[in-house]
């Protein structure tokens, strides 16, 4: 009895480890190899599709040999961009689940941590030891400072601008964000203006050989340069979103959260307390900016106080795709638009008449689509009175 | 009663605020402007091209001063961007003391404002103004110093079919009116040259390139060309480099600026740009103006400072001449007098205005960068020059011998 009392328990521990396991890694990293095979098959299927219908020479390659040269880079590109959006839709996507409303200055919590990372990286340099740092202790390094200094700016930024208004009508939050945002920008504009008087924030990557070799990758007719900085993106978001799993379904921080999301009255009626459950939604969110704008500014080298906008706007794009509201469709609204628009970038070159200007237009159109057929998004619930 | 005493004390702020204002018009002041971004990414050459301009009245303003006149100095930050330099022209034409403004550093800028200015006859000079609408919409007040798109274009066209092992170029650009005009000429050049245009495309990307690389590396050409901006070109070789380019890359004088070494880091080493404006270092009149603008701003001088300051010695020339000639000094009067400008010698050239305001013999350069160091910019090998005449002057130099 008692043997058999304690075996059972061993096995139910044991179970409830893989279980742990399953449910909050395995599980969300599946999710998002699903949405990435699924996004990039179908993807590639239109572009052989396409490659099929228009089979002449233009200029002087076949849109199939076009197509066969350049899908495993359009893949990679538009994976590692797509979880930049996806990082920067969490934050739209955190706020609105609680605060029903969208935190437009979310892009320049973004831009903010972009400029951290900068910041962080120029001093080590200055400081002449940047290349004595281990590529994951830098890494790591950077994009927790960013995450650190995002998070406290948006706590700042709802106690300051948004809290006061939380009995308001809803366009006025509104408004207010967007007077955060345009404040934010010229904020980060002058202070760089006084510092350093440049505007051009190049990250000092030049001297780091581990970040700056490409690996070389050939797959049939094709050769595909990732870049270091490409890895970095992918692990970084990967990592940090299984964290954010884990944070809001596995532990009382996370529950108290999705308790405030249900029914804030409720909520605080149970003994949690509301603001403080909505300054760490804040944090989380704005953390995920952070870490998204230090791990993009790493990638691209170059950012401005400008940086933020299309960003911004193409991550609120992804979370709605997604169904705003829901984190799992903040990941896949992210990976599809970024897939999206690196094929339509790829493909368009081929019709002279359209050419990559009209990518957005495209993409954009695809999400109407998308939104008659599933007006909350791919993965939202229905809901009625929200902005 | 409260509020009685602070109204009060307001006007006793004003009425004493505006006694120097009085006091300062009737010193007969003529005020010079000038029109560039101060803020923003194109910061670097704006900034140089209102130093420059600061340094000129303050070195070539001493005939004014003799006749008791002060000459003051107004700049204006048109941050690069259309709608700021329209608020800005219709801001500072109300000022009936400026003559003449200088600028602006963007074609895109520069045409919607000079409608401004032509409605108010106030006069403006451009040092770096290179798309062919600037002049060629005949506007009276409008002039620069500095070449055309048209003959940049086809120039850098020309250089490019000259490279050994060039056959397919890719041409990009900024969708502004210079990026897209210079780009333009370009292509039809480089098409005419014999070369193969695998595509033209335009984009508006600012940080992350990926999406305009992946199809040129499908595409594989021989040179990129791309017409744009220092602060969004030198970005775009960067990520160019890293995933897997390696032709060559050619740009029109957007590039012209140590940024671009700054921003493209080893991978715009070797790259080729044509411009309308050598740097000071490439004009032997211009050492003097490299050394006074050093002491007095602690850094040499951008590529266009030294035509901002011959932009501004033709107005002050111009506005002399009028006073000289006894007429009363208008706005009208300074326009007529600066495209009368009849062979101005200024230390990148000497200037004669067309009917079109273009100048008759306008310079042009190619270079190569040689060095990652933004100090060493003023140092690029210049690697052919030649004068070319405006349409205007080429077509009357035509008509003769037909």
């Amino acid at each position: 009895m008692l043997d058999a009392g304690r075996s059972s328990l061993g096995s139910v521990s044991a179970r409830s480890v893989l279980g742990w396991v399953y449910r909050f890694i395995l599980f969300p990293i599946g999710q998002m190899l699903v949405f990435i095979v699924g996004a990039a098959l179908v993807l590639t299927l239109l572009s052989y599709l396409l490659a099929l219908l228009f089979p002449e020479p233009r200029p002087n390659i076949s849109l199939m040999t076009q197509v066969n040269r350049q899908l495993p880079g359009m893949i990679v590109s538009g994976i590692t961009i797509g979880f930049v959006y996806a990082m920067i839709a969490l934050g739209y996507t955190l706020v609105y689940g609680v605060l029903k409303f969208i935190n437009f200055a979310h892009s320049e919590i973004f831009m903010f941590g972009s400029v951290v990372g900068f910041e962080v990286m120029q001093r080590l340099a200055e400081g002449g030891n940047l290349p004595g740092w281990s590529p994951v202790l830098l890494v790591a390094f950077v994009v927790l400072a960013a995450m650190l200094a995002s998070g406290l700016l948006a706590v700042l930024i709802e106690r300051v601008a948004y809290r006061p208004l939380r009995g308001a009508p809803r366009l006025v939050p509104l408004i207010s964000a967007i007077g955060v945002s345009f404040f934010m920008i010229d904020v980060v504009r002058a202070f760089q203006a006084i510092t350093r008087n440049d505007f051009n924030l190049t990250y000092p990557l030049n001297n780091l050989e581990w970040i700056r070799n490409p690996v070389k990758l050939a797959i049939g007719e094709a050769t595909v340069n990732i870049r270091p900085t490409q890895f970095i993106v992918v692990l970084g978001a990967v990592v940090t979103l299984i964290a954010l799993n884990y944070f809001v379904n596995g532990t009382k921080l996370g529950r108290g959260i999705r308790a405030v999301s249900q029914d804030m009255a409720t909520a605080g009626l149970m003994g949690i307390n509301v603001n403080r459950m909505i300054s760490l939604t804040f944090f989380v969110g704005g953390a995920f900016g952070g870490a998204a704008g230090a791990l993009f500014g790493m990638n691209v080298g170059t950012v401005t106080p400008f940086v933020g906008f299309i960003p911004g706007i193409k991550a609120f794009t992804a979370a709605v795709l997604g169904g705003i509201g829901n984190i799992t469709g903040a990941l896949l609204g992210g990976l599809t638009l970024g897939l999206i628009e690196s094929f339509l970038n790829g493909l368009l070159v081929y019709f002279p008449v359209l050419g990559q200007r009209y990518t957005d237009v495209f993409a954009f159109s695809v999400l109407i689509l998308i939104l008659i057929f599933r007006p909350s998004g791919l993965l939202g619930e229905r809901v009625d009175e929200k902005v | 009663m409260q509020f009685k005493r602070s109204v009060f004390f307001l006007f006793v702020v004003v009425l004493a605020l505006s006694v120097p204002l009085v006091g300062a018009q009737d010193a007969q002041v003529i005020k010079i402007a000038s029109q560039s971004p101060l803020s923003g990414p194109q910061s670097v050459l704006g900034t140089s091209i209102r130093n420059a301009v600061e340094l000129a009245i303050e070195q070539l303003s001493g005939p004014l001063t003799e006749m008791g006149y002060s000459v003051e100095f107004v700049p204006f930050d048109d941050q690069a961007t259309p709608d700021v330099g329209v608020a800005n022209a219709n801001l500072l034409v109300n000022d009936a003391a400026i003559m003449a403004v200088i600028g602006h550093l963007n074609s895109g800028v520069a045409i919607p404002s000079s409608e401004v200015y032509n409605d108010n006859n106030l006069v403006m000079v451009s040092p770096a103004n290179t798309n062919i609408a600037i002049t060629d919409r005949g506007l009276p007040v409008v002039n620069r110093i500095c070449g055309r798109d048209d003959t940049q274009g086809a120039a850098g066209a020309a250089f490019a079919a000259s490279l050994e092992g060039v056959e397919s170029v890719y041409v990009l650009h900024d969708t502004t009116a210079y990026g897209q005009g210079v780009a333009d000429f370009f292509q039809k050049a480089a098409a005419e040259e014999g070369l193969t245009v695998l595509g033209f495309e335009g984009t508006t990307e600012t940080a992350n390139f990926e999406g305009v690389i992946q199809p040129i590396l499908a595409l594989d050409p021989d040179l990129i060309y791309f017409g744009g901006i220092y602060s969004q070109t030198g970005i775009f070789i960067n990520q160019a480099r890293a995933a897997g380019y390696e032709g060559l890359y050619m740009g029109p004088d957007g590039f012209d600026s140590s940024e671009f070494a700054e921003l493209a880091g080893d991978a715009g080493v070797n790259t080729y740009y044509t411009t309308v404006a050598a740097p000071p270092t490439f004009y032997p009149a211009a050492a003097q103006f490299i050394e006074d603008y050093t002491a007095k701003f602690g850094e040499p001088p951008q590529p266009f400072a030294a035509q901002a300051y011959d932009s501004t010695g033709i107005v002050l020339a111009a506005i002399q001449s009028v006073l000289e000639s006894g007429e009363e000094l208008t706005r009208e009067a300074v326009a007529a007098a600066v495209r009368a400008t009849e062979n101005y010698e200024g230390m990148t050239g000497t200037y004669t205005f067309d009917d079109n305001g273009d100048p008759e013999l306008a310079t042009y350069v190619i270079l190569q960068v040689g060095s990652s160091d933004p100090a060493e910019w003023s140092n690029n090998a210049v690697l052919a020059d030649f004068q070319a005449p405006s349409p205007l002057a080429a077509a009357a130099e035509a008509t003769p011998s037909s």
